[in-house]
């Protein structure tokens, strides 16, 4: 069967968006907390903490989200359970977020000037008080860009979903071309969704950065 | 006479950088004592083993009965204790400079809002400033951002004060309202030790005088030493005006 | 609890080397000629011609804001489509280079764009041809200061590689899957494959550390001197920032 690319199609993979979105901001807020105890962990005193995170974020960075994927899937059907590819997806994304976000804000802390650290601390405030009171509200306006530069990764991950089945935009993508095989027209609209999606996101980071670079001259 | 700190023979490296070298003196309660010296003299690093900023290596620092240099020290009671304004004043710049000086009388002496404001209010009019409270530190000038700074120290009550250089990184037309602030806390009997290179300040002020050279304590005295200098390495740092 | 069960794994153990190898090696090819690329892009978006950095602006944002798998989707089969089938280990090595090309052009003019007017003029002073300057005097210092990201980005690129597994190019996860639908052990599998990838980005980092030890000897001579001093090295001159969005 080889008809044309119908409006149906259309409707079809505008609907899939949906799903792209719910993945992302499923696994962007889930491991926004994650990535927060991990950035935790990093900077903390206690050694063994700093050792056991730069050991996960080294590792989740360091393979692929692909077989992190795959790892997380097939780790949960061996117990038995039958996950939805959502949740198999979530749970990747989120362990692979809460590893990226976890160093990227673990450096924007660590740009902080140390004579900040060192006020606060002659004012008798506890560690954990310089963090919250002092330390954190300054570094927010510089973790922004990257936070929302990742954002953008992010919603690309999510493409990923499909190889296990998640239907998401690019697998709807991949149904529409199994049937009517026209992938410069399918998959060229499809990078089209995804970059009204990413392209808006990037430029606010990209303007968020040159702002932030212009003040601190 | 008590003394409030007492620095014995300590000694201090970074690296293969031996900077101090065997320093001892004691501030006694309400002297105000200056510690002049060049670049590299060790001075400032001194200071700052007093409030531990930095560890010593050797040697013995006393704050109000606290041992300083004992690993398991209490931090928190040292520094409420001592109150220590730096020469880049290192304001918080996301707050006011109410919110400023209210910082830790809230979350460090766990006062209520109001009690907070009444000192920090009353604190900035000793400094002179009570009219910037709601303005943000990037408004202020530097001289001004200085006296909030002692503001804020002042404020949490410490019994010493140290000052790092607090006026050299100001232009010299502003130095002027911070020394005023610091002359009338040493009138109203606070206890203050300073590093400086203001000397005519110094010379005016101060109870006694260190001189450091190369990390030790080369000459100490009042006012008179810096008119009549008995080492030849004072009279080159007098002469050479560092 | 569940227990694993690596044994059935072991006599695929060449298997496995040689899917490291391949992505070791498409990794390589993709980071060489997509450095070029990304130089050649580099230099052109700033050449004063308004239809070139257009062109760029395109390249670049569609790169960056689009999914590896819907560019290796849309060069793989979108030629297919056309009649032109390529083998896959090509295909999926020109996708990265393209991929990899945006991402390196950026980070390249960054570099570019930090290095002091004041010496281009000087070079331009003293004579230098207009290639000699951008050789010598931008493009050189600049790969010194962007080194980190760009290294990082190579290792994002490296494992953006597995993605090519879907359209069956042989890389290291094709081999996965291979090995786990033949042995049936598919968690032990990606396991093992997850530690040569941490094993490969181990080398990879490695190499970058060797290279840039012996590239920029300036550096090293500054630090060791700082070291000795018992100060913190002045590395505020780095460009560490990686270009956020990733290669994927």
């Amino acid at each position: 069967m080889s008809g044309g690319f119908t409006s149906s199609h259309l409707v079809y993979l505008v609907q899939s968006i949906g799903w792209t979105l719910v993945l992302s901001l499923l696994a962007f807020v889930l491991g926004g907390i994650g990535g927060f105890c991990v950035m935790l962990a990093r900077i903390s005193p206690r050694a063994w903490l700093s050792r056991a995170a730069i050991v996960y974020i080294e590792a989740i960075q360091g393979i692929p989200l692909l077989i992190l994927l795959f790892i997380v899937y097939f780790g949960l059907s061996v117990y038995g359970y039958q996950v939805p590819a959502l949740v198999a997806a979530g749970l990747a994304l989120m362990v692979y977020s809460s590893a990226y976000l976890g160093d990227i804000w673990r450096g924007c802390i660590e740009a902080m000037p140390k004579p900040q650290w060192e006020a606060s601390e002659c004012l008798s405030l506890t560690r954990w008080q310089t963090l919250r009171l002092v330390i954190i509200p300054q570094a927010m306006r510089l973790a922004l860009p990257p936070t929302v530069g990742f954002l953008v990764q992010l919603i690309k991950m999510t493409s990923l979903a499909s190889v296990i089945g998640f239907v998401e935009l690019t697998r709807a993508g991949q149904i529409i071309n199994n049937s009517i095989f026209q992938p410069f027209l399918i998959f060229g609209l499809v990078g089209a969704f995804y970059f009204v999606l990413c392209y808006p996101l990037s430029r606010w980071s990209q303007s968020m950065e040159n702002k932030l670079n212009v003040s601190n001259r | 006479m008590s003394a409030i700190v007492k620095v014995g023979d300590i000694h201090k490296s970074f690296g293969s950088n031996h900077v101090l070298k065997g320093v001892s003196f004691e501030v006694n309660k309400g002297e105000m004592i200056a510690v002049i010296g060049a670049s590299g003299s060790g001075k400032s690093t001194a200071l700052r083993c007093i409030d531990r900023l930095e560890t010593i290596d050797q040697g013995q620092i006393e704050v109000c009965g606290i041992r300083v240099d004992d690993p398991k020290v209490d931090l928190h009671l040292l520094r409420r204790e001592v109150g220590i304004v730096f020469q880049s004043y290192n304001l918080f710049p996301h707050l006011t400079v109410e919110e400023n000086i209210m910082l830790a009388l809230r979350h460090v002496k766990k006062m209520s809002s109001d009690e907070a404001r009444r000192i920090a209010m009353n604190v900035l009019e000793q400094v002179g400033l009570a009219q910037k409270a709601d303005a943000y530190p990037e408004q202020l000038s530097g001289g001004q951002q200085q006296r909030v700074a002692i503001a804020r120290s002042l404020a949490m009550s410490p019994k010493v004060m140290l000052f790092d250089e607090v006026t050299s990184a100001l232009d010299p037309q502003l130095t002027g309202e911070v020394l005023r602030v610091m002359e009338d806390l040493a009138a109203d009997g606070m206890t203050m030790l300073l590093v400086t290179h203001e000397m005519a300040f110094a010379k005016r002020v101060a109870d006694r005088i260190i001189y450091m050279h190369q990390g030790k304590v080369w000459e100490v005295g009042d006012g008179s030493m810096l008119d009549a200098p008995r080492t030849p390495e004072l009279r080159a740092f007098l002469d050479n005006g560092l | 609890m569940f227990s694993l069960d690596f044994s059935p794994l072991l006599p695929y153990w060449p298997t496995f080397l040689l899917g490291a190898w391949l992505t070791l090696k498409m990794t390589c090819v993709a980071v060489f000629f997509g450095l070029i690329l990304g130089m050649l892009v580099a230099f052109a978006k700033r050449a004063k011609v308004p239809v070139l950095t257009r062109i760029c602006i395109i390249y670049i944002e569609t790169v960056r804001n689009t999914p590896f798998l819907v560019q290796i989707f849309l060069l793989y089969f979108g030629l297919a489509s056309i009649g032109l089938r390529m083998p896959t280990f090509a295909a999926a090595a020109l996708a990265m280079t393209i991929n990899i090309g945006a991402y390196a052009a950026e980070i390249i003019r960054a570099g570019l764009e930090s290095v002091p007017r004041g010496q281009v003029e000087a070079a331009e002073c003293l004579g230098l041809s207009k290639w000699r300057i951008g050789w010598h005097v931008m493009l050189q210092p600049s790969i010194e200061k962007v080194y980190p990201a760009l290294t990082s980005q190579f290792l994002l690129m490296m494992q953006a590689s597995a993605i090519a597994s879907q359209i069956s190019a042989e890389e290291l996860t094709a081999v996965a899957n291979t090995v786990q639908s033949d042995t049936f052990r598919s968690l032990e599998t990606y396991i093992v494959v997850a530690a040569l990838y941490l094993v490969l980005s181990l080398i990879i980092k490695l190499i970058a550390w060797a290279v840039g030890e012996h590239l920029f000897k300036r550096r090293r001579a500054i630090r060791l001197a700082a070291k000795r001093a018992g100060k913190t090295p002045p590395d505020s001159q780095r460009i560490d920032t990686v270009i956020p969005g990733g290669a994927a």
